[in-house]
């Protein structure tokens, strides 16, 4: 057995001179030539491993991955979660020379006071977009979502997601989140069990996709995607609506038992060079935490209408991380709209 | 008939008996490390309470089969109903596998009839055309697939440019569309197993029953099935349990609209609810039906073997 | 009229089984020569697609994971084929004994627990040893998962196979080793190789488990495409696919050409015809 071991060991970890750095990500989320960037500059040797939700995220760190990486990029929800289960480290503002480019009003956020764990990575919103060739009238209602006109009846993709779906659902409603009030929840429910006869998918990964393709007609989509949708040639118009929409900001954050302490805390301060921040911003659409990064941002994302809401228009919510009872009644709910 | 004279070689005579142990050795060392262990641990899991958001504690309950079976309605404080949901996803999982596994018999059958009847030198070559496109990943053939049937794609276009069709046959999100991702995603399963008995098949029976004047199909019937049902009952059980569990072709060609027992489990540990003992719970009552058939069948099996 | 071997639909079942299994692929294979990076347009004939496979930033990446699947799934499949095989003689060849049926449940196992729980547990598992995960974890795992995918198909071969042609050859004072492999491994044979297909291409295309038990930065192909599949397929993933596609053409011709080789001795028992 011990023979085993140490097999494993030697295959699973050649060591690096220099130092490495094992970075848990999103898929498609990062410049392939930014992080050779980094590798350049630092002589540190990264390696990527990919996930496809918080959730996912979190259970495999949970089954025995903490401990394999440095960081991770958890949504702000999340980070809050991860925190209150002590699965992240604290470094001191101090540990990190770019500290300070953090923007302001991204410095204070409820889910890392002061930010000790965590570092913005990218911020952004979800609603839903249009194909204008389908339907012309007017977007600006969670209508065209949960009582959509007949145009786009049947032609509607939904995030296979459950916050997003019932935060948006209830925003349609006028409920508050994490509601235990029985009149308001079992409205939600029904609202969407209704809704769902004009849904023709569910799915997340493939929300840009299915509006290129024509598949879907209309689709609750983040506002990034839905920038690169009409950048691939689909006459898509992303809405904020006028009941409001979801807000979420992915965050780098430094988990406990990094392995690479030093070499994750070089990455996130490298991930604060407004330059490098600009080049994420530019690959993936979204909008970056970090003050200074207008000079490096391509004009396209930089005045898109996905990145620039207009002037008025109702502001966005966070997800709040509901308590385990109240959690319990939107799982039933979940699990109701799709059984 | 079978008289004294005419019992099979019991098996003992090819010399097997003696080395049971050591030929089920590396079975029993390998699926018991690494496979009963691991579900031993999901088994003891689906008897804790959850943590929340994922992890267990350990403190014995049965929440987990209590949510399974048990309603009281959306707030918890009704009578005690029976749940009908996760049975209802369970019908419909069953269903679904059932129907991909007759559609892969249906035709994975002639295939490989097809397959073992030609010369010897070339089957070896049409196996491999069969598995060939399982080199390409489960999830890109998979997309391609939907690529392919969707409103504006290739088999619509040209069926509407050829004027079969007037407007697009909706396939994307329909149930066909599942079955077609799952015929797709498990035919080889069907067709190896058969092609192994088939080929094994003696043709001189097919031509004692045609001079006694049996008609092709009856000679299928009655003379064929029987000697390669092996073939086929395996085949049947490697496409029927994966299906059972499979959620790509349901999730991306079939829209994702309702759980199946796959992405219901998968929602357990990878989804916003969780809940791993549900998850591991849901997974026991599905291994617990799958082991009752196949011990059937074992049984049925044994029963044959010692006839 | 025609011969017994020949029912009427069966050619055209065959036919209708392989353009439903090669169409997809022949989207892709096309797609890998377009030279605009969108499926949804055409922008002519290139193999900037295939440039950048070699040449391209991944393509350290890409290379070594398709090594690591290649030979993740050569070593599983036939470890779990030789598994698979003996436990085979001893569930078929040696009578009734106790312990059958348990072993018959066991060996179909891992085919019964859905996959992400095998993930979930057996990371759990492996953490909780203190296995380091790598490739080696990778392994174990696939070579369990193959077993009963290699096991079925020989199963089912040898049920067929009677004991008649061993029992001659011990007559006749062969070895039980020698019964085996001049006699019954011969007759079992299509069976040992569909069995041996089935595993390998289960843990070619397994994601799920692997991307549980693999160790960070330890890359499978099906690890290292997913994400750049899940949000429509790229065309730099679709020429990996056709490169695949065309390993395996070589390789199934290679394999022909030395089984023909091998044939000029004279033809192997079972061939009843």
């Amino acid at each position: 057995m011990k023979k085993l071991l140490l097999t494993t060991a030697f295959l699973a970890s050649p060591a690096f001179a220099e130092g490495e750095l094992k970075v848990y990500h999103w898929f498609e989320y990062i410049p392939e030539d930014l992080v050779q960037k980094f590798e350049a500059e630092t002589g540190i040797d990264v390696t990527i491993d990919t996930y496809d939700s918080n959730e996912a995220m979190l259970a495999a760190l949970k089954a025995g991955k903490l401990g394999q990486y440095d960081v991770a990029v958890p949504a702000d929800f999340m980070v809050g979660i991860m925190a209150a289960d002590g699965m992240l480290d604290s470094y001191t503002p101090e540990e990190m020379p770019n500290h300070a480019n953090i923007a302001p009003q991204w410095m204070d956020v409820p889910f890392d006071p002061a930010r000790t764990h965590s570092i913005p990575y990218q911020w952004g919103s979800t609603s839903f977009a249009v194909n204008r060739d389908v339907y012309a009238g007017d977007i600006s209602s969670l209508a065209i979502m949960f009582d959509p006109p007949a145009e786009l009846q049947g032609k509607i993709n939904v995030l296979d997601s459950q916050n997003e779906v019932l935060i948006l659902g209830s925003l349609y409603l006028g409920i508050p989140q994490c509601t235990q009030d029985r009149a308001q929840l079992k409205a939600l429910n029904d609202m969407l069990l209704n809704a769902k006869q004009h849904w023709a998918s569910f799915g997340s990964d493939i929300a840009k996709d299915v509006l290129v393709s024509g598949d879907a007609a209309a689709g609750m989509i983040y506002n990034g995607f839905s920038a690169k949708a009409r950048a691939e040639g689909a006459n898509v118009e992303y809405s904020y609506p006028k009941e409001g929409h979801v807000l979420w900001m992915d965050n780098v954050v430094l988990l406990k038992d990094a392995p690479n302490r030093d070499n994750a805390l070089k990455f996130m301060n490298f991930l604060l060079e407004p330059e490098n921040a600009a080049a994420v911003t530019n690959y993936a659409a979204y909008t970056s935490g970090v003050t200074g990064v207008e000079p490096f941002l391509d004009d396209a994302i930089k005045n898109s209408p996905e990145n620039n809401p207009p002037a008025g228009i109702t502001p966005g919510v966070f997800a709040q991380a509901c308590d385990q009872e109240t959690q319990q009644l939107y799982d039933a709910i979940w699990t109701n709209l799709k059984k | 008939m079978a008289g004294p004279g005419n019992i099979p070689p019991s098996a003992s005579d090819t010399g097997y008996r003696s080395l049971i142990g050591p030929l089920l050795l590396p079975t029993w060392a390998v699926i018991g490390i690494f496979m009963v262990l691991p579900v031993l641990l999901m088994a003891v899991y689906s008897f804790l309470t959850k943590e929340f958001r994922g992890g267990v504690i350990w403190d014995f309950t049965l929440a987990a089969y209590d949510q399974f079976f048990v309603t009281r309605g959306l707030f918890g404080d009704e009578p005690a109903q029976i749940e009908w949901t996760y049975i209802n996803i369970f019908w419909r999982s069953i269903w679904q596998a059932g129907l991909a596994t007759i559609l892969c018999l249906l035709i994975g059958f002639p295939t490989a009839w097809f397959i073992a009847t030609r010369p010897a030198q070339t089957r070896g070559l049409w196996l491999f055309l069969i598995t060939i496109p399982y080199w390409v990943n489960l999830l890109i053939r998979t997309v391609s697939l939907k690529f392919l049937i969707r409103d504006n794609g290739p088999l619509n276009e040209s069926l509407m440019a050829i004027g079969l069709i007037d407007g697009p046959l909706p396939l994307v999100n329909t149930n066909l569309a599942v079955q077609l991702g799952l015929f797709y995603s498990y035919l080889p399963f069907m067709v190896l197993p058969i092609y192994a008995a088939v080929e094994r098949y003696n043709f001189a029976l097919s031509e004692a029953a045609a001079d006694l004047y049996a008609s092709r199909w009856a000679t299928l019937r009655e003379i064929v099935l029987p000697v390669v049902k092996p073939g086929i009952i395996a085949g049947c059980i490697l496409v029927f349990v994966p299906s059972l569990g499979a959620f790509l072709a349901p999730d991306l060609l079939g829209g994702a609209k309702t759980f199946m027992i796959g992405s219901l489990i998968d929602e357990q540990f990878k989804g916003s609810q969780g809940d791993w003992p549900f998850g591991a719970a849901v997974a026991m009552i599905l291994m617990t039906l799958v082991l009752i058939v196949l011990l059937l069948y074992a049984r049925a099996q044994t029963r044959g073997a010692t006839r | 009229m025609k011969g017994v071997r020949y029912y009427p639909g069966f050619l055209p079942l065959t036919i209708l089984c392989l353009v439903v299994l090669y169409a997809p692929l022949a989207v892709v294979a096309v797609y890998s020569f377009n030279g605009s990076a969108s499926i949804t347009e055409w922008g002519g004939f290139s193999l900037r697609w295939y440039t950048d496979v070699f040449t391209g930033p991944e393509a350290v990446r890409f290379g070594q994971a398709a090594w690591n699947s290649l030979t993740i799934a050569l070593i599983a499949a036939t470890t779990a084929t030789v598994i698979a095989t003996a436990a085979a003689l001893a569930m078929l060849r040696a009578g009734p004994f106790r312990g059958r049926q348990a072993s018959f449940a066991l060996i179909n196992l891992p085919l019964m627990v859905p996959e992400i729980v095998i993930a979930v547990a057996t990371l759990i598992f492996f953490s909780t040893i203190g296995l380091t995960t790598g490739y080696l974890t990778i392994l174990l795992a696939h070579i369990t998962f193959c077993i009963p995918f290699a096991y079925l198909p020989i199963a089912a071969r040898l049920e067929g196979v009677e004991g008649t042609y061993e029992q001659a050859a011990r007559d006749l004072y062969a070895t039980r080793a020698q019964a085996f492999r001049l006699i019954l491994l011969p007759l079992l044979m299509p069976g040992v190789i569909s069995g041996w297909l089935l595993a390998f291409i289960i843990s070619l295309d397994d994601f799920i488990i692997t991307n549980f038990v693999k160790g960070a930065g330890m890359e499978t192909l099906p690890t290292a495409i997913f994400g750049s599949v899940k949000q429509g397929i790229k065309p730099n993933i679709m020429a990996i696919s056709t490169l695949m596609l065309l390993v395996s053409v070589l390789f199934v011709t290679a394999a022909y050409l030395i089984n023909r080789k091998g044939r000029q001795a004279p033809a192997t028992p079972g061939k009843t015809t």
